[in-house]
């Protein structure tokens, strides 16, 4: 099992989370062939290595994130929020020292 | 052994010698006579030398590369080819699946070619001259609901039109059939009918694969294990040959019969393809008296379960929930897989798990392989096999075979090529092999 840093609530189990499929651009529907859908359909990289891929968190906050994880070693070297460089809530809250996750919040 | 030049001259005439020879004969006789005179068996294999040029290049020696290789000799007479892997002979998905053999698929397409398969696997010990084992003890698919029920009605009716020995049947035909099996209407899970398929069964993979390796090479074939390919290459759109660790190899015709690394074999050419790698998770448990005759699997418990002649259960599951070229087994896996395992077998809840182990299915978008030729002349493919690779070994070797030699795409694998999915020909199999085995 892996986990996932979720850049919205911290590293999470795997098994929350859904896996979306290779981050693939969508064609411009105004422009885009027949072939190009195709491509976009069906084709995949499909690495043994890095690559980046959409999760969904199905059982946590319920948004997409982005991760760079290695295929082979299911290693992962980023999570963000889908269509952001930065980091996510989660990761700028540790970085202040804050761990930002429900499981370090102690007894409520 | 020093390596003077005396000696390495002496083990080339003995090696000639033994391949003239060919490989001994298995039979009853053989074994008393070897028995009774002390005698050791000669190697099965040899390790030739790498040629710089091949008629055809095969890549990977698991079940379907070797069955290709053994075909192009036996049927078309092409013996000046080699089969290439970068580990040893049938340890990538051909070493690593539950040897589950059967046809009872939902399509006519898929009935009709598995079904070769079969007939050609009930003919392979002798045409071999190797025990493959193939136990045809039957094969249930069970349904826990209307919708299953119905599926497997549809598929029932698909496969007598084909002519396949498939039939539903009830919970009392059923416990007949596996005694040990929960069929009470108070089960969790109940038992509403199955998929009866009794010409379905269990082989030895792991014969099946050296099997039709001593064979090739008994007719001239080259395997050349421990070699990995490190380029293809391509010029004009057309083939010319491959790079290995090795060295290099010029042949017209390279054949990817990967399993896990289609993709990536296929990168090296140029060609992309719509895989997914998932890794699908496997155990055994401590072997026991047999008391399970048939293969029974349940596609709403992602589980199929055979007893080996050793007597260990084999189980099987769905393919991991994220793709992944690792073949570690995981904690959930075996613990998901007990749980639905125990829902259909109670019984059993004191057995112990003796190992887990992954293997790689490139999973296509329609559950069907993809075999045939590609945009790039020469450089054909056997891949996206999925989690039914292993029981259309035989067929897809003669198939491709048959497509290396004539160079016409044999009507049989005719509706599994590439330009499918361009062309919106998908062959929808999700229904028949999506779990069930």
């Amino acid at each position: 099992m892996i986990r996932i840093p979720c850049p919205h609530c911290s590293a999470r189990n795997s098994a929350e989370f859904r896996h979306v499929g290779e981050a693939a651009p969508r064609p411009d529907p105004s422009t885009a062939t027949p072939e190009q859908w195709r491509v976009y359909l069906y084709e995949r990289s499909n690495p043994a290595g890095w690559t980046t891929e959409t999760w969904f968190h199905t059982m946590g906050c319920r948004r997409f994130i982005s991760v760079e994880r290695h295929t082979v070693t299911n290693e992962i070297r980023s999570a963000r929020p889908v269509g952001s460089t930065g980091p996510g809530p989660a990761e700028a809250l540790s970085a202040r020292g804050d761990a930002g996750s429900p499981d370090a919040g102690g007894q409520a | 052994m020093n390596d003077s030049p005396l000696s390495v001259v002496g083990r080339r005439v003995r090696s000639l010698r033994s391949a003239r020879r060919g490989p001994a004969r298995y039979s009853a006789f053989d074994l008393v006579r070897r028995g009774a005179l002390g005698k050791d068996w000669p190697r099965s294999f040899t390790q030739p030398d790498l040629k710089s040029s091949y008629d055809a290049v095969i890549i990977g020696a698991g079940v379907h590369g070797l069955a290709t290789a053994y075909y192009l000799a036996a049927n078309h007479g092409m013996t000046n080819v080699a089969v290439l892997d970068k580990a040893y002979i049938g340890g990538g998905g051909s070493g690593r699946n539950t040897a589950i053999v059967r046809s009872n698929y939902l399509t006519p397409e898929g009935v009709r070619f598995y079904d070769r398969s079969v007939k050609l696997y009930e003919n392979l010990a002798v045409d071999l001259n190797y025990n493959v084992m193939f136990s045809q003890r039957g094969h249930l698919t069970l349904a826990h609901n209307d919708s299953s029920l119905r599926t497997m009605r549809w598929r029932a009716e698909v496969n007598k039109l084909q002519g396949i020995d498939s039939e539903v049947i009830g919970p009392d035909h059923i416990s007949k059939l596996v005694p040990y099996l929960d069929v009470s209407p108070e089960a969790r899970y109940p038992v509403l009918g199955a998929l009866y398929h009794p010409p379905g069964g269990t082989i030895r993979h792991d014969a099946v694969n050296w099997g039709y390796a001593r064979a090739a090479e008994h007719m001239g074939v080259h395997i050349h294990q421990y070699t990995e390919v490190t380029a293809i290459h391509v010029e004009a759109d057309r083939v010319t040959g491959v790079s290995t660790n090795r060295g290099d190899i010029s042949a017209p015709v390279v054949v990817n019969c990967t399993a896990g690394w289609a993709s990536t074999v296929c990168d090296l050419a140029g060609v992309r393809l719509p895989l997914i790698t998932h890794p699908l998770q496997a155990a055994v448990t401590e072997p026991v008296k047999m008391f399970l005759h048939a293969v029974v699997v349940s596609g709403s418990l992602h589980v199929y379960v055979s007893q080996t002649d050793r007597g260990e259960l084999v189980f099987g599951a769905s393919v991991d929930p994220y793709p992944s070229y690792s073949m570690r087994g995981s904690l959930e896996f075996t613990e998901e897989l007990a749980g639905h395992v125990l829902e259909l077998m109670p019984s059993i809840a004191k057995l112990r798990v003796l190992r887990q182990w992954a293997g790689l299915c490139d999973m296509t978008p329609d559950y069907s392989p993809i075999m045939g030729v590609t945009p790039v002349d020469g450089f054909l493919l056997d891949v996206g096999w999925g989690t039914y690779g292993y029981k259309a070994g035989p067929v897809a070797g003669e198939a491709m075979a048959e497509l290396v030699a004539t160079g016409k795409t044999p009507e049989i694998i005719s509706s599994f090529d590439l330009a499918r999915f361009a062309e919106g020909r998908l062959v929808g199999e999700k229904g028949a092999a999506a779990v069930g085995h």
